[in-house]
């Protein structure tokens, strides 16, 4: 199992801003071991956030996002103490989900 | 990719099948749309947009696009793209010189911004595509990155 995301959601304005840092490797397939063996790809194929039962972002990924992937977006329609869900799926199937509780902000 | 990886990619719709099966993902959620691997095997701007189901594209000024001028590292070259054309539907990110053209898809629902911030692999100095879905049609703008050490290992 990967490591939780750490989120970050808080209120700018009337609209929340969220940062996520995922844990994963995001292997290209292309890059070699010490022992010039390809490592095979794996990296996260579809991510999705919701809010309140709606989906607010939804994202199909190639192998080119950076490792340890950085998502950055802003939605309306949430407030403090709502909770924030984000998934990511990778391609040999695993999956985490994690959520974060939007806060205040400023 | 051997024979054994190739099966194993083959076969990430079914997972996603039985992920939905196992009720991990219900109806409506985030994982309506499955990988669209015809895009993301394309190796250029034309074949992306085609896979993608655009006919052709315009080049907008209407499409802000924030990255560096130069990359010194490749592996992570930090980027964030802001449409400013109404009815903006998905924000598609293109690198042109890497082995794979398309890097990232997002969709962008009614009631989020037409923002996206995040970090890519640059194989090279590359233009990179902002790709803007907005009421039907296509967009975009185009920049030069110059990459110092490329970010795709080999």
């Amino acid at each position: 199992m990967a490591d939780p995301m750490r989120i970050r959601a808080s209120m700018q304005g009337d609209k929340v801003e969220v940062k996520v840092l995922m844990a994963h490797d995001m292997e290209t397939g292309l890059r070699k071991d010490p022992d010039g063996k390809l490592v095979p790809a794996h990296f996260i194929r579809n991510v999705g956030v919701t809010h309140g039962g709606r989906t607010v972002l939804s994202a199909q990924w190639g192998t080119s996002i950076s490792r340890n992937p950085f998502m950055h977006f802003r939605f309306k329609g949430g407030k403090p103490g709502d909770k924030v869900t984000i998934t990511w799926v990778d391609n040999k199937g695993d999956t985490r989900t994690d959520e974060a509780v939007i806060s205040a902000g400023g | 990719m051997d024979r054994r990886e190739a099966l194993k990619a083959g076969g990430g719709a079914s997972v996603l099948a039985l992920a939905a099966a196992a009720g991990l993902f219900r109806p409506g959620s985030a994982f309506a749309q499955e990988w669209n691997k015809a895009a993301f095997d394309t190796r250029n701007f034309a074949d992306t947009l085609k896979a993608l189901g655009g006919k052709s594209s315009t080049e907008s000024k209407d499409i802000q696009f924030t990255a560096p001028d130069i990359a010194e590292n490749g592996a992570v070259v930090p980027i964030s793209v802001e449409s400013g054309i109404p009815k903006t539907q998905a924000i598609a990110i293109l690198i042109e010189k890497n082995p794979n053209t398309l890097s990232a898809d997002f969709e962008i629902p009614a009631g989020t911004d037409p923002f996206i911030g995040t970090r890519v692999k640059m194989a090279e100095t590359s233009n990179i595509y902002a790709l803007v879905l907005a009421d039907g049609k296509y967009f975009h703008t185009v920049k030069e990155i110059k990459v110092t050490i490329g970010g795709c290992g080999g």
